[in-house]
């Protein structure tokens, strides 16, 4: 029995502690939005946090992760109201939306660590994320407008 | 517009022989398929397929309105990131005037009621969504508010004319009355749905045209989407199955015994298409298949390599094949012809490489069958499946989830992913789903077919081409197929589109075509023919227009001068793309039209080569005329996508077989365009009161031949085959920069 923090809450699973994460996640403890796409950390539809960092949970083994925090796209809020999940709401991101959990999730840590990214920035970050239906230029624009998001009540409170 | 006789893909299919044929070639797949006597025009299907509880108010098959206001829109075509789960509701709503916060879509069972309005049988493909529904949704939003109108006025006793609604609300305009429509579901459940159902002015559209959200996209960002992959039923097995390394091949022996002792695995057995492993979770099964040893018989297709086909098909090039179009006589003008040039191009096979693999859960019981999986071809897979359950197809429910992408892959005429997770099931004895791995869906055919075109063009001593001929070389896709029936003299029209009814005016045009038979399985692939004769015909009239020495955009102009559609579009890309202006050093503009699914598309691109030969596209400017436009940030989303899309195929994947094994395996050696290459894209939609046409597959056509054309413009080189190479380029990028 493999136990972690998953989305801030205690949880066991009984897969081979060689099991990678992201099978574990999706199959036996049923939060689907962690994505299969390649299986050899080659498209970042698996994309979760693990202690604040990203990983590719399709090559990450369960044992990885024995007693550690892991987020996934459904602990990012309980109600879409993230920044970056607002900032992929208003400018419509998604068409198929298959990649998209993994893309959020690597965004969230780019802008975790460089609030204002440009968009050579933004390349960078998100080279590890396919999206097949092209969805790149929008999610250019949605990190620039969440990092706005984000620093929106910051500026309002300096304000005050 | 000039007419496209030979355009008979299922994209592309004319109306005149469209539903009926169609009809009886479904029947042929089916094998007992039932096509009921429904007629799409008048769009009411039974009301019993949209049940949802007593005292709710369903119309019609497309919209149930619940007490609590709740609007349910029914989408009979599969959601796969073309935004029709958004764009249907709207059709719907701008006659029936909900309040727009209160929709919902849920997808719709498998019913007749629910045909494709022009194929005639339920499926989503060929960029047809929104034209094919374009009257039909409308007419049901606009049936549903009649009657809530109606049973407003009754209860008021008013006449109806005397009321209006607004934003969910019946009015009485002159006492101020008002009703909403949750609260008048049973009143109208009790009307019969008027017979005369009049439409809009679009003048007065107050939904359609403006960009509005997508209904779909909160689901999609904090992973409550449900694809197929995601779905889970109780008691669920999951399985992969083992398929011959070459098209063709058939299990000789297979020792299981390793691969039985992994933990969770069930069972392994052989189906038609190869050994499945049954296990109590994926895991299991995909280890379960890895320590499988199976002997198999390669067949008949163990020496295929597409490097020899490529020798092949230029060789069938050189010889004269099935005439697909001929106008004028373009022997005798390449005679006479001041200048001749002649060129020869090559595209490769290619996978869908959906991101979400594809996948299916089957629930098989004595007397039923229950699927779920994301599919573009409901009425086939049903019928499909049901011949392999043995069951009638009314017995078989299929749920269509979203599609994590489909690009024509999930639309199989063989359903072979159907069908294969039915075998699975008489197996597992237990609901079971059959998982897709990359390396499975890259190997597993399916693709866009290998293509290659031979050119010859003459030119008078203006410059100007005065003769054309196109010889086509590659397999049919509709060869072997229920569909073999609509090729027509030799002629699948999906292997001619975009070349045979090419729209510039050359007064001398011949093209021709050799379907070779060979045993890769091929299918659509988002923009199907065009997505070669795009690239070929693009490239060479660049070509025409350097050897002519004309300008590539003003030869264009000229050669369009009948076609005020494409030729508004063209001057509208290049004013947006500053066609002419000053360029930094070493970047080069190309330029491309095509005409595809009816709509109109017009790209320019900005390319520069560096100096290891590599491509950097920095600007695609791109002009549409797609009719109306329902959503046009949706449009401007497709846009973009097919560029994108198109920029993968220009520069980056290629399906190769030697020694008939598939040579790609996964994303590192079938690589897909990344948010690093990806460049400034700008779309310019073209306004028009036209009726909507095609918006998902139009604009990938153009943009490789932008692309090289762009290429060439910057170095010198041309491009006449894809993938672009970065080799091929080195002594380019080197003496540019």
């Amino acid at each position: 029995m493999t136990s972690f923090i998953l989305n801030g809450k205690p949880v066991s699973a009984g897969d081979d502690p060689s099991t990678p994460l992201l099978w574990v996640i999706r199959d036996s403890l049923g939060l689907t939005g962690t994505k299969f796409g390649c299986g050899m950390a080659l498209c970042g539809a698996c994309t979760v946090h693990l202690e604040g960092r990203a990983i590719r949970s399709c090559v990450a083994p369960l044992s990885r992760v024995e007693g550690k925090h892991v987020t996934t796209i459904e602990g990012l809020s309980s109600d879409n109201s993230h920044p970056v999940q607002r900032a992929w709401i208003e400018i419509d991101v998604p068409q198929c939306g298959y990649c998209q959990s993994g893309q959020i999730m690597s965004a969230v840590l780019l802008l975790k660590e460089n609030p204002k990214p440009t968009d050579k920035d933004i390349d960078e970050a998100m080279s590890g994320n396919i999206c097949r239906c092209g969805t790149y230029p929008r999610i250019r624009r949605a990190i620039h407008r969440a990092a706005e998001l984000a620093a929106a009540p910051a500026k309002a409170k300096a304000a005050q | 517009m000039s007419s496209a006789p030979v355009s008979s893909s299922l994209a592309t299919l004319p109306k005149s022989l469209g539903r009926r044929e169609f009809l009886k070639t479904t029947a042929t797949i089916g094998g007992g398929l039932c096509i009921a006597a429904y007629v799409p025009e008048l769009g009411a299907g039974p009301r019993e397929l949209a049940p949802a509880g007593a005292g709710v108010f369903a119309p019609n098959a497309f919209v149930r309105i619940a007490p609590d206001e709740t609007v349910t829109v029914i989408a009979n075509h599969s959601e796969m990131g073309q935004g029709i789960y958004t764009s249907l509701p709207m059709l719907l709503n701008e006659e029936l005037e909900a309040d727009w916060s209160k929709i919902k879509v849920e997808a719709a069972p498998v019913d007749a009621a629910y045909n494709h309005t022009v194929f005639g049988v339920q499926m989503t493909g060929g960029s047809t969504t929104t034209p094919s529904e374009w009257e039909r949704f409308r007419k049901m939003g606009a049936m549903a508010r009649l009657m809530l109108v109606d049973a407003a006025a009754q209860k008021w006793n008013v006449p109806a004319a005397s009321c209006h609604v607004a934003k969910g609300v019946v009015i009485h305009t002159a006492s101020g009355k008002k009703a909403t429509y949750g609260s008048l579901v049973d009143a109208a459940s009790q009307l019969k749905p008027p017979q005369n159902i009049p439409l809009k002015d679009p003048k007065q559209f107050t939904l359609i045209g403006r960009p509005t959200r997508r209904l779909d996209t909160p689901s999609k960002t904090n992973g409550s989407a449900q694809f197929g992959l995601d779905v889970r039923v109780p008691g669920m097995l999951y399985a992969v199955v083992s398929r011959p390394p070459t098209f063709g091949g058939e299990v000789s022996s297979i020792d299981s015994a390793d691969a039985l002792k992994v933990p969770g695995v069930r069972a392994i057995e052989q189906i038609p298409s190869g050994v499945a492993v049954i296990a109590d979770r994926f895991w299991a099964a995909k280890l379960g298949r890895d320590k499988l040893k199976i002997k198999w018989n390669h067949g008949e297709n163990a020496a295929l390599s597409t490097a020899k086909m490529t020798e092949d098909f230029s060789k069938l090039s050189a010889t004269p094949g099935n005439i697909a179009k001929k106008v004028g006589d373009p022997a005798q003008a390449l005679a006479g012809a001041v200048k001749t040039i002649t060129a020869e191009y090559d595209v490769p096979y290619l996978a869908h490489a959906m991101m979400e693999p594809l996948n299916c859960v089957v629930d098989l019981r004595a007397d039923s069958c229950e699927l779920w999986t994301g599919t573009q071809f409901e009425t086939v897979d049903r019928a499909n499946a049901a011949k392999v359950a043995g069951l009638a197809p009314e017995k078989v429910k299929i749920n269509t989830t979203l599609l994590g992408g489909g690009f024509g892959r999930r639309a199989n005429p063989a359903s072979d992913f159907v069908v294969e997770a039915v075998h699975v099931a008489k197996i597992a004895k237990a609901p079971v789903k059959v998982v897709w791995t990359r390396e499975d869906d890259l190997a597993g055919g399916w693709y866009r077919p290998k293509w290659h075109d031979r050119f010859a063009a003459g030119l008078d001593a203006d410059g100007n081409p005065i003769a054309w001929t196109h010889t086509i070389v590659g397999q049919s896709i509709m060869a072997g197929t229920p569909f073999e029936m609509f090729i027509k003299n030799g002629i699948d029209g999906t292997s001619v589109e975009g070349a045979a009814d090419i729209l510039y005016g050359i007064p001398n045009l011949q093209v021709d075509l050799h379907s070779p038979k060979i045993g890769v399985p091929v299918q659509w692939w988002r923009s199907v023919g065009h997505s070669h004769t795009g690239f070929s015909t693009e490239g060479f009239l660049d070509e025409v227009a350097h050897a002519g020495k004309k300008d590539p955009y003003q030869l264009r102009r000229k050669l369009l001068a009948n076609e005020p559609r494409m030729l508004a579009t063209l001057n509208l890309v290049a004013e947006k793309a500053g066609w002419g202006k000053p360029l930094p050093k070493g970047v080069g503009r190309g330029i491309a039209t095509h005409f595809s699914f009816d709509s109109y598309v017009a790209q320019v691109v900005e390319a520069s080569v560096g100096e290891n030969g590599d491509v950097k596209v920095h600007r695609v400017v791109c002009a549409v005329d797609c009719g109306r436009t329902v959503n046009p940030d949706i449009v401007k989303a497709q846009m973009e996508g097919g560029i994108i899309f198109g920029l993968t195929a220009a520069l980056k994947t290629e399906i190769t077989l030697e020694n008939g094994r598939v040579q790609q395996t996964n994303f590192h050696d079938y690589q897909m365009l990344r948010i690093f290459e990806s460049p400034v894209i700008e779309i310019h939609i073209v306004p028009s009161e036209a009726n909507p046409t095609g918006v998902g597959e139009p604009s990938v056509p153009p943009v490789a031949p932008a692309l090289t054309n762009a290429i060439f413009a910057a170095t010198g080189k041309r491009i006449r085959s894809l993938p672009i190479r970065t080799a091929d380029l080195v002594a380019e990028g080197k003496a540019k920069s």
